[in-house]
């Protein structure tokens, strides 16, 4: 049976179309979600994709996270649904509070546009088994409110539980925090992450490079294993 | 204040009224009075203030724009022309492309974030109209001096708005320009272009036909944003002491825009639309008169159903009202119920505020009252026609006789390579990245090709791999020293960037950038310009598909450097074969395209060197272009070449520079017999390229220059981490790299 | 209708660069002697029926849950005087 992947189509969501291709090349089957609908449509694995859901008004993913899909989604991560959040998709998750820290302007105060070098820290997590720790990948970067935030405590409690997922490997252009890219929640099966894997899977286009199919071959890896 | 009837019009025809303050002249106020056999309303009077503004109503242009109309070449791939909200070009596979490029220059002067984010909403909601689905975007953009502290407010406003804008739709920002020159201070030019996809049988028009059928606006709740904007700003040049009328500039809701887009590709894809304009200068005034205008003639509309976001809005303000987001749909009755239907999914709201008549006047009424009741195409296609004066200006002689050529220049391979190191680092030819970097360029996971390569490129199809590409292209100070030859420049350029990417020009955009109308001087260029554009479209065979003028663009006495800029669209069978500008191959050969002269009139080595701007600008030779053109296509369908950059500005030592730094491969290079070192590294002469060929391709690929009669020298290869002129000097890739990265982020960060 | 008034603003220890980018640029505008810039958001909430202590409670539950982060977010919460 074919692994089924949704994607969450919030008002504003532009990387839905990129995230439901990545899943299609990796070799699942991709389901599109609408903000409105409670109902998950047995979907095994929840990605909630990059983009300016609501406009990022008020603040980046504040408004999404109380839509109907996504008291279904809270309800089921916490009981082990794997959860990807992409850019938006990973501020939408610490709204939620699924993930701990928060997001804020980026440092330099202009919207980064790049090819972003990443060091994989944890390749433990449902997301991130196709990788190994400690390989650098290339993913493209692009948010104007990407800058990782969080108390020293919780800082301190991420890097001793391992909870890191990814780190800014040359350059941190946004200003987060200990270099975090990307982090996990206790369990492994909730992940958020800045940067785009969903345009680094077709060599045609974008940067060429095709480092972010990783993140769809570990899901799809750990679903068919369970 | 009581509301001023069609009814009580008639009855008081010698009422005062403030024609004079809504920009329109005292003949055309005559004029409208005849028309209507009465004086007009309040509301009437704005509709054509604002409707026979030049903006709106191309006024002072229209006489030199029909040649676009009348010298048309033969072209199987043109669906849609001149007229529509945007032009149509078939690129085979059943899909057809639109596209367009316009201005908002005013606004982005006076507020540079909310001008530009508005500029890019616009020219999308142009796009969308025409049944397509927004693919990219592009932004031509001029300012003033790099160094001057206005740029300093204007630029990063600018580029902030259209990456806030585009980015939150959704749209790649594949390609544009960035120039800077004094000319510009006051009055920077904010370009914007958008490319749409979409079926044959998707194409949609702007008209209204079918008695009984609803006009339904939907999108954003109207306000009293950009009241008067477009008569005011773009039919006025601004006074040194500042705008001599209140500024009203629109602000810009791009989350809105979105829904917009996804919302009304919903309700094409149901064919639920009969007809369909999009809401931009002069609002709802300009909506209901063209559409009635293009369709049958009759419309009634009730202005009180129109949904308020200020409820102090009088009728006339409603009308004039230029709030953003805005469509306005024609839709058959049993239609309407679904209409809503997703437009409630979508969370946009939708109104009925009227419907198509048997008639042939456009009616709107305020709570049961008459307030307009004009025919249509008056206001919206019959507006006046001037026949400007225009004579070549009495200082263009000597212009053109302060020859270039005779600048002196670098005596020693020392002072060459100093003069490409300032060359290649001076704001206008140094890397755009820390502009092109602020926007987003991969999301749709189709973007084949974007800045800073020749032109952008994106796939429309991903199980054929069918393309498009555009590249825009303009060059004031050329047009400056011969306007006819100029346009003709710009449009080589573009064309020949879109084939040094292996596609196949089809139409192009034009956005027509210059200063007064009243002033015979730049009446002159703009004639000029237009029939240099016209000839070329015509020789090349590429049609203009449509376009804009903006006009006024001035402070004082002192216009702008005419500025047409052009917008080619290309077409490409498989994205696979494309040709990137990178060197990136050690070993390939290097060969220059084409004949160099001694051409430096307007070039960038007089600008950066000299602060020269005098002499004749490069010649045109469009069959050449044509030839260079199909060669480069060719190469490219073929594996022939690996690499191709097109000659401009900066000359061939530009274009090397920029591959190599892409590629982050040096090349050394051996000044051609017949030349000298100066001449070939700077000379800006057209219709040139240069290509990295495999060594194996060498022998077919000279064969088929010298079959086409295409003059091609090889001039050096890929190789090392310099870039060397033998005999001369050599430069360090790293050298190069700092020299020409670091400037923008310099001066702007 | 009363106006109540939310304030929101990013706790002390975050670092503001919109508000240092204010800062900066003020001097060069002519105008001195400003030390620190911090940016925030000011609500104003028009709001039907009496501003009570309930109303008030539920003003303040809603800033705590949606219009501030306070992961990242203080806010104040104030009635605003009937004019």
């Amino acid at each position: 049976m074919t692994t089924r992947i949704g994607v969450v189509t919030f008002p504003g969501t532009l990387d839905d179309q990129d995230s439901l291709r990545a899943v299609r090349i990796a070799g699942a089957e991709p389901v599109s979600l609408w903000h409105r609908d409670k109902d998950l449509h047995q979907v095994d694995a929840v990605i909630l994709a990059g983009g300016f859901s609501y406009g990022d008004y008020l603040r980046a993913g504040a408004i999404s996270r109380f839509s109907p899909v996504m008291a279904t989604i809270i309800e089921q991560a916490k009981a082990g649904l794997p959860v990807l959040g992409i850019c938006n998709g990973f501020q939408i998750l610490t709204e939620a509070h699924l993930l701990p820290g928060a997001m804020l302007r980026n440092n330099n105060l202009h919207f980064i546009c790049r090819d972003q070098k990443l060091r994989v820290e944890n390749a433990d997590t449902a997301w991130t088994s196709a990788y190994t720790a400690g390989q650098e990948i290339s993913v493209p970067l692009k948010n104007v409110d990407g800058r990782y935030t969080a108390d020293e405590r919780t800082l301190d409690e991420l890097e001793a539980e391992g909870r890191v997922a990814f780190r800014y490997a040359d350059v941190n252009l946004n200003g987060s925090l200990r270099d975090i890219a990307g982090i996990t929640n206790a369990a492994g099966n909730v992940v958020g992450l800045m940067p785009h894997p969903e345009h680094a899977v077709d060599p045609l286009v974008g940067t060429g490079r095709t480092d972010g199919l990783g993140i769809f071959t570990s899901i799809i890896k750990k679903l068919v294993t369970a | 204040m009581s509301l001023d009837t069609v009814k009580h019009a008639a009855e008081t025809p010698d009422a005062g009224q403030p024609w004079k303050e809504l920009g329109l002249k005292e003949d055309e106020y005559a004029r409208i009075r005849e028309i209507l056999g009465r004086r007009p309303t309040g509301a009437e009077l704005a509709m054509y203030s604002v409707m026979w503004s030049e903006h709106c109503s191309y006024k002072s242009s229209k006489v030199h724009l029909k040649q676009f109309g009348e010298k048309v070449p033969a072209n199987d791939a043109m669906l849609v022309g001149i007229g529509e909200n945007a032009g149509v070009v078939d690129v085979g596979q059943g899909y057809a492309v639109t596209f367009k490029v316009e201005s908002h220059n005013h606004p982005s002067y006076i507020e540079p974030y909310q001008g530009a984010a508005t500029g890019v909403g616009g020219i999308v909601r142009d796009i969308l109209a025409m049944g397509a689905r927004p693919v990219a975007v592009v932004d031509p953009l001029r300012f003033g001096a790099a160094d001057h502290p206005d740029t300093r407010r204007v630029l990063p406003g600018v580029v902030a708005g259209i990456g806030g804008y585009g980015n939150c739709l959704g749209l790649p920002n594949i390609g544009g320009e960035v120039v800077f020159d004094a000319c510009y201070q006051g009055n920077p030019l904010v370009n914007a272009g958008c490319i749409g996809v979409m079926k044959h049988e998707d194409i949609h028009l702007a008209q209204a036909s079918g008695p009984g059928n609803k006009v339904i606006l939907y999108g954003a709740r109207t306000g009293g944003d950009g009241i008067g904007g477009v008569s005011v700003l773009a039919s006025e040049t601004f006074e040194s002491t500042g705008p001599a009328k209140r500024p009203a500039v629109q602000v810009g809701d791009p989350f809105q825009e979105k829904l917009l887009i996804e919302c009304t590709l919903e309700i094409f894809k149901e064919k639920l639309v009969a007809g369909i304009q999009d809401l931009g200068g002069a609002g709802l005034s300009c909506a209901t008169s063209e559409l009635a205008s293009a369709g049958s003639g009759g419309m009634r509309v009730e202005l009180d159903t129109v949904p308020l976001r200020d409820s102090s809005l009088s009728p006339e303000e409603i009308l004039m009202s230029e709030s953003q987001e805005r469509m306005c749909a024609i839709v058959e009755p049993q239609h309407v119920d679904r209409f809503m239907e997703i437009c409630e999914k979508w969370d946009v709201i939708a109104t009925v505020i009227g419907e198509v008549t048997e008639g042939t006047q456009l009616e709107i009424f305020w709570h049961g009252e008459q307030i307009v009741d004009v025919p249509p195409r008056s206001v919206a296609h019959e507006g006046p026609t001037y026949q400007r004066p225009y004579a070549r200006p009495s200082w263009q002689d000597a212009l053109q006789a302060d020859d270039a050529g005779e600048l002196a220049r670098p005596a020693s391979g020392a002072e060459l390579r100093e003069q490409v190191l300032k060359l290649v680092s001076s704001p206008n030819q140094a890397s755009k990245s820390w502009i092109t970097d602020q926007y987003d360029r991969f999301v749709q996971g189709n973007t084949v090709l974007a800045m800073p390569e020749d032109a952008g490129m994106v796939r429309i199809d991903e199980e054929s791999n069918l393309g498009v590409a555009m590249a825009t292209d303009g060059n004031g100070r050329y047009a400056k020293l011969d306007p006819y030859t100029g346009a003709q420049l710009a449009l080589a350029e573009s064309y020949r960037n879109v084939a040094a990417t292996g596609a196949k020009p089809l139409a192009i955009s034009d956005c027509l950038n210059f200063g007064s109308p009243e002033d015979p001087d730049v009446m002159w260029q703009f004639a000029e310009a237009t029939r240099g554009l016209a000839d070329g479209c015509l020789e090349l065979g590429t049609p203009v598909t449509g376009g804009n003028v903006s006009l006024y663009n001035q402070t004082g006495e002192t216009a702008i450097h005419p500025t047409p800029v052009v917008a080619v669209l290309g077409v490409i069978d498989d994205v696979t074969r494309r040709t990137p500008v990178a060197f990136a191959e050690e070993g390939q050969l290097l060969y220059l395209l084409g004949d160099t002269r001694e051409e430096f009139g307007g070039s960038a080595w007089s600008e950066v060197i000299h602060q020269h701007l005098g002499g004749m600008p490069p010649k045109v030779d469009l069959g050449r272009e044509k030839l260079l053109g199909e060669i480069l296509i060719s190469a490219s369908r073929d594996g022939m070449i690996d690499a191709a950059h097109d000659l401009s500005d900066g000359g061939l030592i530009q274009a090397v520079t920029e591959s190599c730094l892409r590629g982050g491969k040096g090349a050394r290079l051996v000044v051609p017999d017949g030349l000298d070192a100066f001449t070939f590294l700077f000379s800006e002469s057209a219709g040139r390229a240069v290509v990295s060929i495999p060594r194996s391709e060498e022998l077919r690929f000279n064969d088929m220059c010298g079959a086409r009669g295409l003059p091609a020298v090889r001039i050096g290869v890929v190789d090392g981490e310099e870039i060397e002129i033998q005999g001369e000097f050599s430069i360090p890739l790293s050298e190069l790299r700092t020299a020409h990265e670091g400037t923008l982020e310099g001066l702007f960060a | 209708m009363a106006r109540v008034v939310v304030d929101v603003m990013l706790k002390p220890e975050i670092l503001d660069p919109q508000g240092q980018a204010v800062q900066r640029a003020l001097p060069r505008l002519g105008f001195d002697g400003i030390a620190d810039v911090r940016q925030g958001k000011r609500f104003e909430l028009e709001v039907e029926g009496p501003v009570d202590d309930a109303a008030l409670a539920r003003i303040n539950e809603m800033a705590e849950t949606f219009l501030a982060n306070t992961v990242i977010e203080d806010f104040t919460v104030k009635v605003e005087e009937e004019k």
